[in-house]
């Protein structure tokens, strides 16, 4: 009797969690078939070779705006990562307890939830605003300050998961707190910290609010740092709302790139890093 | 070679806390010296004075005097240098979770910007030899992870970590306490051949251990060092009667 009163309970329990993974992952499934339906038929070669047809015309792709969003993800995460993993390693190793630390990690804290339009708007005074004209670096400094709070508190975090035990070896063998602290501490952590870092990345690789005022948008190839550019979140959010059935074609085409885009950058990185851990490693 | 280590009026804090009280001990170079007494009464605080690991706590204090050798390590040399002369062994193994068996055993060389590779290919070689741990790991020194190793094997490791830097002097602060009894008694019969290189200290909670391991003892309480003779003396005809109720088990 009350091993079957077990059993069942057991099963509930197991069926209520089986039950929240599928909640879990519904959403994003949804999502991708919903894009793949709407989506593929719009992806050929043209998609990724060509630029944007003048409005109205039928045909043309989106080559640019691909590009545009590599140069900004990448100058983003140049600005974001190393900046982001510093502060970490401030937060966790240096600055422990002390006020300058508080007052960062607070102000990373605030700047996470900061909406991204006024991180835009923000940047377009500080530089756009100044220059005079739009450009790919402000929307690249835009992304990478919007990756600073969530790459440095991750790394933070992890650091803190790194045993007591593993910072006492190092000392005792006569290696010096930075060099332990950039050799041992940051190396056992940085599984932890390269996740954080592709969810950074991730996050801003679909931010559209941000670029509004400061890449703005470009149907060129552009890779001058100083002119205005495209950026897949951009595209899609002009081809969406035009009135041309062909451009609405291409938007959705621009999001499943974009999906598949991010889950294939995150799953590279993790493919690689997991490669690079030693059997057997805990 | 090891050299001896001289104690003089050695006190240490922990924040308002009085940990160690005037202390005064003479080690003897190139023997094992045991450190007993109940929990909480010191040892460890005392060997981790020994090279200036104490102070990595924020709230930890330290005064008196310590000379390993010539050197006068709280006056004359930075805690680097020391620690690196001073080799010490933990409680619990604690290799690099993300290092080969290789890069652990060479660790401590490479960080301090050693890279000769033939050079360090001999002295991991000849450190894991020392540590008994060689014919177990030779065929994967860069294939496997030092936490994929058993608990033993892992304190082997630890011990070939500190001994490819070439200190004189090694500190074991319980390096048994966390392993099996066929791990513990390959770990002692290392300290036994070790101390013919090295000025072995060993603070343990084992008596026979320290008893089968070392030439003198020292015996710690609420702070306070009660007792410090030869091993044999210690156990058989103590002269202290707190030293003789410990180790009778009458409290402790």
């Amino acid at each position: 009797m009350r091993a079957r009163m077990r059993t069942a309970t057991d099963g509930m329990a197991t069926g209520l969690a089986i039950l929240s993974t599928v909640l879990v992952v519904a959403p994003l499934i949804a999502i991708f078939i919903y894009l793949i339906f709407k989506g593929a038929s719009s992806l050929s070669i043209d998609f990724f070779t060509k630029l944007p047809k003048p409005e109205g015309e039928v045909g043309g792709g989106m080559s640019n705006a691909i590009l545009g969003s590599a140069v900004l993800l990448g100058l983003a995460s140049l600005i974001g990562v190393p900046i982001g993993i510093s502060g970490g390693i401030f937060l966790a190793e240096f600055g422990r307890g002390t006020k300058l630390a508080n007052a960062i990690r607070f102000t990373a804290d605030v700047l996470n939830g900061v909406p991204s339009i006024v991180m835009g708007v923000a940047v377009y005074a500080l530089i756009v605003y100044h220059e005079k004209h739009f450009s790919a670096l402000s929307g690249g400094i835009a992304l990478g300050i919007m990756m600073i709070p969530t790459v440095t508190r991750t790394t933070e975090e992890m650091l803190l998961m790194v045993p007591h035990a593993v910072r006492e070896a190092a000392l005792a063998l006569g290696v010096p707190n930075w060099r332990s602290v950039l050799s041992i501490t940051v190396k056992t952590a940085s599984p932890g910290i390269i996740t954080g870092c592709m969810l950074a990345f991730a996050r801003v690789a679909g931010e559209t609010a941000p670029l509004l005022f400061t890449a703005l948008g470009n149907s060129n190839y552009s890779t001058n740092l100083n002119e205005p550019i495209a950026a897949l979140p951009l595209q899609i959010y002009t081809y969406a709302l035009s009135p041309y059935d062909d451009q609405h074609r291409l938007a959705w085409g621009g999001a499943l790139i974009l999906i598949v885009l991010i889950v294939t950058a995150v799953s590279l990185v993790r493919y690689v890093t997991s490669r690079g851990v030693l059997k057997g490693a805990s | 070679m090891g050299v001896g280590i001289e104690v003089m009026t050695l006190n240490a804090w922990y924040g308002a806390n009085h940990t160690l009280q005037d202390i005064n001990l003479n080690i003897p170079a190139n023997h094992a010296t045991a450190l007993i007494g109940p929990s909480g009464c010191g040892k460890s605080t005392f060997v981790r004075c020994l090279n200036r690991m104490h102070e990595t706590n924020p709230i930890a204090r330290v005064t008196g005097t310590v000379r390993i050798g010539d050197l006068d390590i709280y006056n004359d040399a930075k805690p680097v240098e020391i620690r690196r002369r001073v080799g010490m062994v933990f409680q619990r193994p604690n290799p690099f979770p993300t290092m080969s068996i290789y890069d652990n055993v060479a660790a401590g060389l490479k960080l301090n910007g050693y890279s000769n590779r033939k050079v360090l290919d001999e002295i991991v070689e000849k450190s894991l030899k020392n540590s008994a741990l060689w014919d177990e790991v030779k065929d994967d020194l860069k294939k496997k992870s030092g936490a994929s190793l058993s608990g033993g094997q892992q304190q082997r490791l630890c011990i070939a970590r500190a001994l490819a830097v070439d200190p004189e002097v090694l500190l074991m602060d319980e390096p048994a306490s966390a392993l099996d009894p066929v791990s513990t008694s390959k770990i002692e019969d290392l300290i036994f051949q070790l101390k013919s290189q090295y000025t072995i200290v060993i603070v343990t909670h084992n008596m026979q251990q320290a008893a089968r391991v070392a030439e003198k003892t020292g015996f710690f309480l609420n702070g306070r060092m009660v007792e410090f003779d030869s091993t044999h003396k210690i156990f058989t005809n103590p002269s202290d009667k707190r030293t003789e109720d410990y180790i009778t088990g009458r409290f402790g």
